[in-house]
C-alpha cells in the first residue's frame, strides 16, 4: 500500500477487479465506486418511487377511486413510502455521500471494512427489485409503510412477507453501513487529525450511525415477530389470539422515529459542507453544531410515541413525549441559526448548490414548525393521520433531504466526474422543483386541517380543487426532473472540465484530482486541521470600508 | 436479519484477514479495529434482544394470560443451561490464553470442550422445548418465550459452529490461527461471551421474573 | 443619513410580531367548531399558527436578505469575514427556542387538560377486571362535574368498513350517530377486526379504535348540524369509504328521535327526561 504503487495494485489479489465503467456493475471495494453505486441505484429507485407518487396524485385528482382499484392504491402507497425511505433517502444520504466522502474527510484510503461495505451495497438492488417485483407477481403489501397489525396480518400474506424480507435486507445493509462508518470515523482517522477537526459531515454520519446501530435491529426483531404472526400463526400482534397491537407500534416507531433523523442528519452535514465553501466563510459555531447533532441523537431515541397519541397511550406518556419531542426544536434550531450566521457577511455565489441548500432551509423550517405543532398532543389529536401529517413530512423529506441531495449533486458532481454541471439548467431545475413542491404539499396542510384523512383513494368532493392543485404541483416536480437528468447525463460527456478544485475549497476531497485516483491521493493524505478556514480575519478588515451590518454578528 | 446478521463475525474473520494483507499498511498505522467493528455489531445485536425483552415485559405487564392458558417454566434445566454456558465462557478464555502461548494442542482441547458445552446447551434446550406443557402458538407468552430462546439458540448454534471453525484453523500446521494472528479466535471468543451474557439476562427475565 | 441598524432591526422585529399576530388571529384554516373543546383547540391553533408564522417569515426573511445583501457580485473575488462564533448570540438563539418550546408545551398541556385528556378514564380504577380495562382516549373532563351524572353512554363498534352505534339506554343500534347538543357523550369504542379511528373534524377529536383494547372518547356537541365521521386509520381497501355521519340535534329533537327508535323499555325515559 505504498503510495507509489500503481493504483490498481490495491484490488484484492485473487479477484481481478474490472476497471472503467464496468467497475460500477461489479463487486468493487473502492469506497468511491460504492458511493456512486449507491447514488445511481438510489436515483433509479427515486424515479420508481416518483412514478408511484405520480400514480397516487393521478388517482387523487378526482374524488372517486377511478384510476386504480382501491387495493391497488394501497399497494402503490405502500411501495411509494417504502421505496422512497428505504431505497432512496436512507441509502443516498448515508450510503452514497457517506461512502464517497467520509474516507476523504478522515484522511483514509478506504472505509474500515471495504468488503462489508460492498456487501452492504449489494444487498440493496435485490431487496429493491424483489419489493417492486412483488407488485407485478403477487401483489405488493398493502398496509402502508408502517405495516400496522392486525391489518398487515390479514392482508394477502405473500406481498407482506416479501415486504418484510426486503425491509430486513435493507435494514441489514444499513446496519453494516453504520458499523463501517463508526469504525472509519473513530478508528481510521489519519494520525494527527483530532475529532474536533473533522468536517461536520463526519459528525453527522457518526450520530446517524449510532442511531442506525441502536434502532434498526429493533425494527428487524419486530418484523421477524410480525412474520411469525403471518406464517406461523403466533399471536404477538394478533388480538384474536390474545396479542397486543400497540406493542408493535412502540417497537416500530422506536426504529422509525430515529429513522427520520437517519434521513436528515446526514443532510444537515452535507449542508454544513456546502454553505461555507460558497459563502467563503467559516462554518459558524462548529462546537455547538457538534453538540446539537449529539443532542438530536439522544433526543431522537426517546420521542417515538409522538406517532401514537391516539393509540390509547396513557396521559403521562403523551405528556412526556410531547415535551421531549418539542425540545428537538432547540438543537435543530441551533443548526439553522448557525447556517444563517454562516451566510451572513459572506460572499455568496448563488449557484445551484447554494440555491438548493437555501430551499432546504426554507422548507425544513416550515416542516419543522409543523412538526413541533404535531408534537402537541391536543393539536395532533385532530390532525393525526391526515394530510397535515403528509404535508409535514414531505416538507421535511422532500423539501429537506431531497433538496439537499440535489444540492450535493451540484456541489460534488465536479469531483465525481471531473466536469461541471450546467448552472443555468441547474437554477431552472431548482426553481421548478421549489415551485412544484410548494404547490404540491403546501395546500395539503389545509386538507388535513379540514378533514381529509391520509391513505384514501376516494375523498369528500369538497376537497377536489385543492387536490387538483396538489396534483399539478406533483406534475411540475416530475417535469423538473427532466432538465436535471439531461444535465447530469450530458455534462458527464460534454460538461466544462472542472479541474481539481473548482470551488476553491479546503476540505480534503478537493485536494486531489477530479475524479480522484483509486487510493484517493497520490502521495500522503493531506492533514486538514481547519476544514473551514475561509475568510478574511476580522482584524485585517478595513473597518472604515465595511458597513456596520457586516460586523453585526461579530460582536464588535 | 436473523439470517444475515450472525454471519458477520464469521465473515469478518475470513475476509478481513485478506484485507489485512492488502491493507497491511493501514492496519499498522491504525491498530486493529476489527474487534471494534465486531463490538459495534454486537451492540446492534444486543438491541435486537432488547426489543424482544421489552416486548415480553410489556406483554407480561399489560396482557393478562387468558384463563385456561398454561405458561409454566421449570427451573432445573435452565439452571443447568446457565452453568453450561458460564463454564464454556471460561473454557473459551482458556483457549485464548493457550494460543497466545503458541500451545496449539491445549488451545484446541479447550475449544473442543467449549463447543461441546455449547452443543450440550442446545441439546438440553431441545429437551426443555419438548417437555414444556405449551407449544409455540398456545398463547402470547409461550410464543414470546420460544421466539426469544429460539433467537438465542440460533446465536449459540452459530457460536458453536464458529468455535469449531476456529478449532480447525488452530491446527498446528497449515492453520490460520496462530499466536501472531489470533484475531479469529478473539472475535469468536467475544461473540461467545456476548451470547452467554445475553443468556444471563434472558434467564433472569424469562425464568426468574 | 443612515438609520442605526439596531433601530431598524427592532422595527422590523416588531412589524414581524404584529404581522404574525394579525395573521394568526384573522386567517382561519379550520372547519367550523361544533363541540365544547373545538374552541379550546382553536385557541391553541391560533397560538401555534402565530408563532409558526413569526418564526417562518422571520427566518425566511433573514435568509433572503442575506442571499441578496451578501451575494457575490460579478467580478468580485475574495472571501467573507472569518467569524466562527459569538457566544452571546449563540446563547440567545438557544434560549429563545427553548423558551418558546417550553411555553408551547405548558400551554398545550393546559389545553389538553381542559379538553379532558388528563382525566382518569372511567374504568381505570377497576383494576383486575381486564375486560373492563379502558386503554386510553379522552375522558369527560371538559364537562363540569355536576353534569357528569348526565352523561349519555354510547357504544361504538368499528369493523371493516362501517361504524355501528349502540345506545344501551334505549337498546338502539344505528349506523349514524345521533347526539343531543350540550349534553356530554361518552363513546366506548371497540373494534371487531383491525384498527380504525373515529374522527369528527368539526369536533377536533380523534381516537383510534383498537381490537382487543377498548378505548373511550368523551365530548359535548354544541352546534346542531350534520358532520362527517371519518375513519382515520388505514384499515383496508375501503378505508376511504368508511365514513358515517354524526347528527347533532337540539335536545328535544333528539329526544323525539330517541323515543321513536328506542326499544320499549320504559326505564329509559326517566334517565333522559331531565335534559
Ligand atoms: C426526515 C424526516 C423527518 C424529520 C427530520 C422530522 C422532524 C420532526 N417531526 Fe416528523 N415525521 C416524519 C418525518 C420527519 N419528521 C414522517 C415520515 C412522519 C410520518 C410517519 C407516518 O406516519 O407515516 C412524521 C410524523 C411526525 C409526527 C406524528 C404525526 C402524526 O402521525 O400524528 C410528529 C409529532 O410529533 C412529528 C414531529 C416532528 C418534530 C417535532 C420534528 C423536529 O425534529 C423538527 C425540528 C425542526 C424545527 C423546529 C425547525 C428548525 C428550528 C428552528 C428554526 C428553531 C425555532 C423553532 C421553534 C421554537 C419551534 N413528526
Ligand atoms: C421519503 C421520501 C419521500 C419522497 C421523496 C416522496 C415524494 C413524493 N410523495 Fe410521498 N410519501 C412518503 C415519502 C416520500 N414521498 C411516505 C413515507 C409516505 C407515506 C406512505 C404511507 O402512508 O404508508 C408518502 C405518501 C404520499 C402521499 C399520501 C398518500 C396517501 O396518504 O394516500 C402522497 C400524496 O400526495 C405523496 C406524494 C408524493 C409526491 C407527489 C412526491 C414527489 O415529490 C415525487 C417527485 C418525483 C417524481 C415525480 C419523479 C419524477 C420522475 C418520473 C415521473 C419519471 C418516472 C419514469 C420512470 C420510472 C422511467 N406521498
Ligand atoms: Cu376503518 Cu379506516
Ligand atoms: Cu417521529
Amino acid at each position: 500500500m505504498t503510495v507509489t504503487l500503481p493504483p490498481n495494485s490495491t484490488a484484492p489479489a485473487p479477484k481481478l477487479q474490472p476497471t472503467g465503467w464496468l467497475r460500477y456493475l461489479s463487486f468493487s471495494v473502492d469506497h468511491k465506486v460504492i458511493g456512486l453505486q449507491y447514488l445511481v441505484c438510489g436515483f433509479v429507485f427515486y424515479l420508481i418511487g416518483g412514478a408511484l407518487a405520480g400514480a397516487i396524485r393521478t388517482e387523487l385528482a378526482s374524488p372517486v377511486a377511478d384510476f386504480m382499484a382501491r387495493d391497488v392504491y394501497n399497494q402503490v402507497l405502500t411501495l411509494h413510502g417504502t421505496v422512497m425511505i428505504f431505497l432512496w433517502i436512507v441509502p443516498v444520504v448515508n450510503g452514497a455521500f457517506g461512502n464517497y466522502l467520509i474516507p476523504f474527510y478522515v484522511g483514509a484510503r478506504d472505509m474500515a471494512f471495504p468488503r462489508l461495505n460492498a456487501v452492504a451495497f449489494w444487498l440493496i438492488p435485490p431487496a429493491g427489485l424483489m419489493l417492486v417485483a412483488s407488485y407485478f407477481i403477487t401483489g405488493a403489501a398493502q398496509s402502508g409503510w408502517t405495516a400496522y397489525p392486525p391489518l398487515s396480518i390479514t392482508t394477502p400474506a405473500t406481498g407482506q412477507i416479501i415486504w418484510i424480507v426486503s425491509v430486513l435486507l435493507l435494514g441489514g445493509s444499513s446496519i453494516f453501513g453504520g458499523i463501517n462508518f463508526i469504525a472509519t470515523i473513530l478508528k481510521l482517522r489519519r494520525p494527527g487529525l483530532k475529532l474536533m477537526q473533522m468536517p461536520m459531515y463526519c459528525w453527522a454520519m457518526l450520530g446517524t450511525s449510532i442511531l442506525v446501530v441502536a434502532s434498526t435491529p429493533v425494527l428487524a426483531g419486530t418484523l421477524v415477530l410480525l412474520s411469525f404472526d403471518i406464517v406461523a400463526h403466533t399471536g404477538f400482534f394478533n388480538p384474536s389470539l390474545g396479542g397486543n397491537v400497540v406493542v408493535y407500534q412502540h417497537l416500530f416507531w422506536f426504529y422509525s422515529h430515529p429513522a427520520v433523523y437517519i434521513m436528515v442528519l446526514p443532510a444537515f452535514g452535507l449542508v454544513s459542507e456546502i454553505l461555507p465553501i460558497h459563502a467563503r466563510k467559516p462554518l459558524f459555531g462548529y462546537v455547538t453544531m457538534v453538540y446539537s447533532i449529539m443532542a438530536i441523537v439522544v433526543l431522537g431515541l426517546i420521542v417515538w410515541a409522538h406517532h401514537m397519541f391516539t393509540s390509547g397511550t396513557p396521559p403521562w406518556m403523551r405528556l412526556f413525549f410531547t415535551i421531549a419531542t418539542a425540545f428537538i426544536a432547540v438543537p435543530t434550531g441551533i443548526k439553522f441559526f448557525n447556517w444563517l450566521a454562516t451566510l451572513w457577511g459572506g460572499k455568496i455565489s448563488l449557484n445551484s448548490a447554494v440555491l438548493f441548500s437555501c430551499g432546504f432551509i426554507v422548507n425544513f423550517v416550515l416542516g419543522g414548525i409543523t412538526g413541533v405543532a404535531l408534537a402537541q398532543v391536543p393539536f395532533d389529536i385532530h390532525v393525526h393521520d391526515t394530510y397535515f401529517v403528509v404535508a409535514h413530512f414531505h416538507y421535511i423529506v422532500f423539501g429537506g433531504s431531497v433538496f439537499v441531495i440535489f444540492a450535493s449533486i451540484y456541489h460534488w458532481y465536479p469531483k465525481f466526474t471531473g466536469r461541471m454541471l450546467n448552472e443555468d439548467l441547474g437554477r431552472f431545475h431548482c426553481a421548478l422543483t421549489f415551485i412544484g413542491f410548494n404547490f404540491c404539499f403546501g395546500p395539503q396542510h389545509w386538507l388535513g386541517l379540514n378533514g381529509m384523512p391520509r391513505r384514501v383513494a376516494e375523498y369528500d368532493p369538497q376537497f377536489t380543487l385543492i387536490n387538483q392543485i396538489s396534483s399539478v404541483g406533483a406534475l411540475l416536480m416530475a417535469i423538473s426532473t427532466l432538465p436535471f437528468l439531461w444535465n447530469v447525463i450530458h455534462s458527464a460527456f460534454y460538461g466544462k472540465v472542472a479541474g481539481d478544485n473548482p470551488w476553491n475549497a479546503l476540505t480534503p476531497e478537493w485536494l486531489t484530482s477530479s475524479p480522484p485516483p483509486v487510493e484517493n491521493w497520490v502521495g500522503e493524505a493531506p492533514l486538514v486541521k481547519e476544514p473551514y478556514a475561509y475568510g478574511v480575519p476580522i482584524d485585517e478588515i478595513d473597518l472604515s470600508a465595511t458597513s456596520g451590518r457586516d460586523l453585526w454578528s461579530s460582536g464588535k | 436479519m436473523t439470517s444475515t446478521l450472525p454471519v458477520q463475525p464469521d465473515s469478518t474473520d475470513s475476509s478481513e484477514i485478506e484485507s489485512t494483507e492488502t491493507h497491511g499498511h493501514a492496519v499498522e498505522e491504525h491498530g486493529d479495529f476489527r474487534m471494534f467493528g465486531l463490538a459495534t455489531f454486537l451492540v446492534a445485536d444486543a438491541m435486537t434482544f432488547a426489543g424482544f425483552f421489552a416486548a415480553y415485559l410489556t406483554f407480561k405487564a399489560v396482557n393478562p394470560l387468558p384463563s385456561g392458558a398454561i405458561y409454566e417454566l421449570e427451573l432445573p434445566l435452565p439452571i443447568l443451561n446457565t452453568v453450561l454456558l458460564l463454564v464454556s465462557s471460561a473454557t473459551f478464555h482458556k483457549a485464548g490464553q493457550a494460543i497466545r502461548n503458541s500451545d496449539h494442542a491445549r488451545c484446541r482441547r479447550w475449544l473442543l470442550i467449549t463447543a461441546s458445552l455449547g452443543i450440550a446447551f442446545l441439546i438440553s434446550q431441545m429437551v426443555e422445548y419438548f417437555t414444556l406443557p405449551f407449544g409455540l402458538t398456545d398463547n402470547l407468552y409461550a410464543s414470546t418465550f420460544f421466539a426469544v430462546t429460539g433467537f438465542h439458540g440460533l446465536h449459540v448454534t452459530l457460536g458453536a459452529v464458529m468455535t469449531l471453525i476456529v478449532w480447525w484453523q488452530a491446527r498446528e500446521t497449515g492453520g490460520r490461527v496462530t499466536a501472531q494472528n489470533h484475531f479469529p479466535l478473539e472475535a469468536a471468543e467475544l461473540y461467545w461471551h456476548f451470547v452467554d451474557g445475553i443468556w444471563v439476562v434472558l434467564f433472569v427475565i424469562l425464568y426468574l421474573l | 443619513m443612515q438609520i442605526p441598524s439596531a433601530i431598524l432591526t427592532l422595527v422590523l422585529g416588531m412589524a414581524l410580531v404584529l404581522g404574525g399576530l394579525w395573521v394568526g388571529q384573522t386567517i382561519n384554516l379550520l372547519p367550523i367548531d361544533a363541540s365544547v373543546n373545538a374552541p379550546i383547540y382553536d385557541e391553541l391553533f391560533k397560538v401555534l399558527f402565530t408563532i409558526g408564522i413569526i418564526l417562518f417569515v422571520g427566518i425566511t426573511g433573514l435568509l433572503i436578505f442575506s442571499l441578496i445583501r451578501f451575494r457575490r457580485r460579478s467580478g468580485q473575488i475574495g472571501d467573507g469575514v472569518a467569524i466562527e462564533g459569538n457566544l452571546p448570540l449563540e446563547i440567545f438563539w438557544t434560549a429563545v427556542p427553548a423558551i418558546v418550546v417550553l411555553f408551547v408545551g405548558l400551554y398545550s398541556y393546559d389545553i389538553y387538560d381542559r379538553m379532558g385528556g388528563m382525566v382518569p378514564l372511567a374504568h381505570d380504577h377497576m383494576g383486575g377486571m381486564h375486560e373492563e380495562r379502558i386503554w386510553g382516549g379522552i375522558s369527560s373532563g371538559s364537562v363540569g362535574s355536576e353534569m357528569v351524572a348526565d352523561v349519555l353512554p354510547i357504544e361504538v363498534t368499528a369493523m371493516q368498513f362501517a361504524f355501528l352505534f349502540h345506545y344501551p339506554d334505549g337498546d338502539i343500534t344505528a349506523g349514524e350517530l345521533h347526539v343531543p347538543a350540550d349534553r356530554p357523550i361518552t363513546l366506548r369504542m371497540e373494534s371487531k377486526d383491525v384498527i380504525h379511528a373515529f374522527w369528527v373534524p368539526e369536533f377536533r377529536l380523534k381516537q383510534d379504535i383498537i381490537p382487543g383494547q377498548p378505548t373511550q372518547l368523551s365530548f359535548t356537541a354544541t352546534r346542531p348540524g350534520r358532520y362527517p365521521i371519518v375513519c382515520a386509520e388505514l384499515c383496508g381497501p375501503y378505508h376511504g369509504g368508511m365514513r358515517s355521519t354524526v347528527v347533532v340535534d337540539e335536545a328535544d329533537e333528539w329526544q323525539t328521535w330517541f323515543s321513536s327508535n328506542a326499544k320499549p323499555t320504559p326505564l329509559t325515559d326517566t334517565t333522559v327526561a331531565n335534559t
